[in-house]
This record gives structure tokens, sequence and C-alpha cells, in this order.
């Protein structure tokens, strides 16, 4: 099996004199989850619209598993699953006639096609919707029903542009659900997103782009230490109040934490020296402390501080 | 990272998906756009709109058909054919395509069905010639209740057997019509990302910018309008063609099969001021100041139509960018 992958290579969009995306280059190889994040007008949508052939490229060229998408977009986009701009479906088909066409126009054997629009809409809770149309749908209902349009073939590359779009918390609860089960499956996924909290949930990578620039590209890990001051944080959770100033002194004294923040009574935050090992070390006297240590996490703010401070610098 | 992954045995992807050719998606396409058009609130609205003008036409040759001004109408099932169906069909036709064509392409920008289609590995070219077939279908449903009730009305007046041979060429010609408006309207709806404008300006063309062109043509420039395709659609009537010799009062055949078309019109007011001594009899019922087409004549406008809208609609189609 060939490993599914995107490539962008010097891909640049001019609308006019605006400079939409600025000689991107992304090679995105393997089954993993890559987060592609941005503010509004970053470039993220120009960038995946180019990728699957919307819009034109003013230089530079983009490749699903190799192929030329502007060259063979037919062959480029078979095995790619695709959701950009939450599109609407026409009003008067069902659901089960939308996937019908979706099977159709992609060559789902029809053996299949019974089994896999069923598994796509339970996987979307949308199974007790299949026979209604979609003009009576909200716009959450509407796009859950996008997301098994771009998953009925089970593509080897999927792109989601901001897939948790105006979908309720329980709904962008199972995209997440959804991607973690495609990572199980061995798929490349290349999303878009502004939920941080999404993307540090279910990345492995993260692609963070402002004005049309690649700003970084690197694992969700690395990006963490790398930017955050260069110093891991992590946060610990206490199953009781910490206690006196004394036992945070102890907290600072243990080897190779440089700061420690009493965040809320029963929550810490953490800097450290060093990697893996010094935070398993940092783990092991934490626990020799008893001070009740019952979750040791990344900060959930860490990959917020990094956007907020790698976007603010180009302003 | 957070997540400890689970890896298990890598499945192959594409569940055995072989994505057909593009001639079996536009096949496709067609079949699953013209339920949608069937389903669709336009298409009752358009059968609402040529059912009432059946119906007045019903109910005005019914009321008045032993009146001077229609008499003429109904004395031959030729002139009712002509005149009712030659005179009212290319109306429809124009009807059906800013219906369905007006904003077939604009729509698939504004209301977001495009990034639907456009995320699937289909060619755009499969997705526009799919859209007009489903379009073309659709029309040619509703030209068809047309023909319905004229038919109706003319059985009723002068029973099954009289139905003309001309009828035949006549529906022909009124598809190839159909075509070649539907093509135009495509053409003109790929040039816009606004539903309403590629609607307004196929209806505002149609309905009277083409009639508006041709007259300015052939009575100011004193021109044959032989590149206004609302003057190759007076053939669905022309083929009809009869008219009453104003000299001796015999029906005479009128029809101009040819690549030419005629100054005049069938028994025009010039036709009926005097009887000349010589020439044939077609040319002695004609009287301008306008063109009558030749049938070939028109079915070549009507073709040219087609292919060169068809071509610049579709190029236009590929470059458009969903931005």
């Amino acid at each position: 099996m060939t490993h599914p992958s995107i490539e962008c290579v010097q891909l640049t969009k001019n609308f006019g004199t605006f400079t939409a995306l600025s000689r991107l280059d992304l090679k995105l190889e393997g089954a993993k989850c890559v987060g592609f994040l941005g503010p509004n007008g970053a470039g993220k949508t120009t960038a995946l619209k180019m990728l699957t052939d919307m819009i034109f490229p003013s230089s530079g060229e983009c490749f699903i598993n190799g192929i030329n998408v502007r060259e063979e977009r037919k062959k480029a986009l078979a095995e790619a699953g695709v959701l950009i701009e939450s599109p609407e479906i026409y009003p008067s088909l069902t659901p089960r006639q939308a996937l019908e066409m979706v099977c159709d126009l992609r060559g789902v054997p029809q053996n299949l096609r019974r089994d896999r629009i069923e598994e796509v809409l339970s996987e979307v809770k949308m199974q007790d919707w299949v026979d209604k149309r979609f003009g009576k749908f909200s716009k959450g209902m509407k796009q859950r029903i996008n997301i098994a349009a771009a998953l009925v073939h089970d593509p080897g590359v999927v792109i989601l542009d901001e897939p948790a779009t105006g979908l309720d918390p329980r709904g962008m609860a199972e995209v997440r659900d959804i991607v973690r089960g495609l990572k199980r499956r061995n798929r490349l996924i290349f999303m878009s997103s502004h939920i941080l909290q999404e993307v540090t949930d279910v990345c492995d990578e993260v692609a963070l782009i402002d004005k049309g620039k690649l700003l970084f590209y690197d694992t969700l890990s690395n990006v963490t230490s790398k930017f955050a001051d260069g110093a891991p944080t992590i946060d610990v959770g206490l199953s009781r109040p910490l206690g006196d100033e004394s036992t945070l002194k102890q907290v600072e004294g243990l080897t190779g934490v440089t700061s420690c923040v009493l965040l809320e009574p029963k929550r810490l935050r953490l800097k450290f020296k060093g990697g893996p090992s010094a935070q398993e070390q940092l783990l092991a006297s934490l626990v020799e402390l008893k001070i009740g240590v019952i979750t040791l996490s990344e900060p959930e703010s860490a990959l917020e501080e990094i956007y907020l401070k790698q976007i603010s610098k180009g302003d | 990272m957070g997540e400890t992954e689970e890896k298990t045995k890598p499945e192959p992807a594409g569940s055995g998906s072989h994505v057909p050719g593009s001639f079996q998606q536009i096949l496709k396409l067609t079949r699953a756009q013209f339920q949608e058009y069937l389903a669709s609130r336009r298409f009752v609205i358009l059968l609402g709109i040529v059912a009432m003008i059946g119906l007045i036409i019903t109910a005005v040759v019914g009321a008045f058909h032993d009146r001077a001004f229609l008499h003429a109408l109904v004395s031959s099932p030729l002139a009712f054919y002509g005149s009712f169906w030659g005179g009212a069909a290319s109306f429809v036709i124009v009807l059906s395509a800013v219906f369905f064509g007006g904003d077939a392409i604009a729509g698939e920008f504004q209301n977001k069905t495009g990034y639907f289609l456009m995320g699937l590995p289909i060619r755009r070219t499969t997705i526009y010639v799919g859209k007009y077939i489903a379009a073309l279908l659709a029309s040619i449903c509703v030209l068809f209740v047309f023909f319905l009730i004229i038919l109706a009305n003319g059985v009723y007046y002068f029973g099954g057997d009289a139905l003309p041979w001309q009828f035949g060429p006549s529906l022909l010609l009124s598809i190839i019509y159909l075509v070649a408006v539907l093509s135009t309207t495509f053409l003109f709806s790929s040039l816009f990302k606004t539903s309403a404008y590629g609607f307004v300006l196929t209806a505002i063309l149609f309905i009277i910018g083409f009639s508006l062109l041709q007259d300015v043509v052939q009575s100011i420039l004193d021109y044959q309008p032989w590149m206004v395709i609302s003057y190759a659609s007076s053939a669905i009537g022309g083929v009809f063609g009869t008219a009453t010799d104003p000299c001796t009062g015999a029906v005479i055949n009128t029809i101009n099969w040819g690549l030419n078309g005629i100054y005049g019109i069938p028994g025009g007011p010039a036709a009926r001021a005097g009887c000349p001594a010589t020439g044939g009899p077609r040319e002695a019922l004609l009287s301008g100041p306008t063109w009558t087409p030749g049938i070939a004549e028109a079915v070549v406008i009507m073709v040219g139509y087609f292919v060169i809208t068809s071509i610049v609609g579709l190029l236009s189609f590929e470059r458009e960018e969903f931005a």
C-alpha cells in the first residue's frame, strides 16, 4: 500500500494585486491528521480549494497521492474525500439519494453501497434522517451529511475545511471521533480549523499560516516545546487542594522545574527543562511528594498561546 | 499530543471504487439533476404558466372562433396549428429555457451546490453537460404538456385525422430551437455567480432583447436578421406555411425549405394590395418589411447558436473559480 500524500509546491494565489497565498511548500505523507491553522483570511481555504481544483494556482502546483490536481483532477480526487465550504445539497434529495449519487459518480461497487451508506450515516448520527429531504435540515444536519459524503467511498486522503462548522458541541465531539476513527484506519487527514481544542485533541501535526505565508509546520509536541518560551509546559491535576506555600516551594525545587504556578487550588502549571525523560522523572518526583497527583497533561491553552504569539508577530 | 494511537493493520482505502468514465458520469448526473428539476417548485410553476397559456388559447378560441378575426385561424388545421402551436411554442420554449437554464450554472455558485459536486472526481465539462441535458429533458416535458393542450384543441375542432404532417417537422424544429435557446441561457448563466443575474439577463434577452434586435436589424438597418436567434424561431410556425391567395382565394403552400430567407410575410398587406401579373405564387403573397427564414436557414442558425454558445459556455465554466 502506498502512503497517502498531499503536496503543495510553491503554491501561490493572487486575486488581482492581493496575494492570498504565497509560495506554500507543504508535504504531508503517511497516516496522520494535520491541522491547518490560521486566522480568517490567512489563506487556509484558498490552499484547500487549490488542492481540490476549485480555484487555480497563479503559480505552483499541488498533488494528491503524487497526481497533479490541475492536470488530472478526476484521477487526483478519486481517492480523496473532500469537504470545502459547507456545501449545500439539492433540497429535494434525501441523504440516501445524495449519498447514492456520490457513490454513483465515484463508482463505489453496487454490492458495497448499501453497507457503506448505512455505515457513514451511522458514523455521523444521521441514520434516522436517511429518507427525509434536505430542504428541512438544519445547517448542522447538512454538515453531517457533507461529512458522510466525503467519507462514503472510504478515501485514503481526507481534506476537511472546518468540518465542525455549524455543529453543536456534541456534533463537534462526534467529528473528533470520526477523525480519530480515520486515523486508526491509517488515513491522511488534512483539516483546517479555528478550534484549537479540536486540533490539540485529534491532530498529530499542525501547519500555521498567516497572511498567505506558512509560519511553521511540525508535530504538535515539537511546536509546543519549540515555541512556548523554549520550555515545555504541563498542567498537573490534583485530587485535593495543594495546601500551604511550602508545598509549592517543594514542587518548585524539583529537578528541572523552572517555574510553578498555582492556577487553581487543585491545578498547577509547571515549566521544566528537558525532553520526555525529564518529564518522566518529574512525574515520578511529583508522585513521591504525595500531593495527590491524578493527571498530567499539556495545557489546553498552550497551542492558543503559540498561535496568538505567532500571529501577532506578523502584525 | 495527548492521544495514544491504536495503530492497526493498514486497510486499503477506496472500498474498491473505480471512478466511471465521463459518459457514465454524465448519465448519472443527468438523472439526478432531472429528478431535482421535476421535484422543484419552478417546474410546478412553469407547468402552471403553460397550462394557463393553454387555457387562455382554449377559452379564446372556444368563445370567439366564429368571429371574423379568429375565423381564418380556425378555418383549417394548418392555419390552426400554424397560428397557435407555431405562434406560442417559441414563447413556451423561451420560458422553459429561462426557468431551467437561467441560473443553472450561476446557481451552483450562489447556492453552494457546486461545492458538493466539485469535490468529486468529475470533470467540469461533465457537470455542465449533465446539467444541460437534464434542463433540456425538463424543458421537453413542459413543451410536451403544451403540445398536448394544442393537440386536444385541434382534435376537438378538426378531429383526430386532421393532424397535418407539418406538425412533425414543426415539433422537430421546436426541439432544435429549445436546444439552441437552452445552450444560450447556459452560456449567460456561466458568466455569472449570482442566480438573479443569470435569470434576469436571459429573461430580458429572450423575451425582449432578441425581438428588439431583430426589429432594429430588419426594419431600421434594412438587413436580414440571420444573426438573431428569435428570427429563426419563426420557422416553427413557418413550416405550416400556407396563405390564402388574395387574387384567387386559394390556399397556397408557402413553405420555404431553403437556406435563404425571404423578404416579406406570406399574406401580408402589400400582397393583398394587388395581384401581380408575373412571379410565382409564393412571391405574390409576400410583403415587407420583415424577413421570413427558410427552414434550412433557421436550422443552420439554431445549430450555429448551439455550437458557439456551448463551446463558449463550456470554456467559461472550465475557467470559472469557486472562490
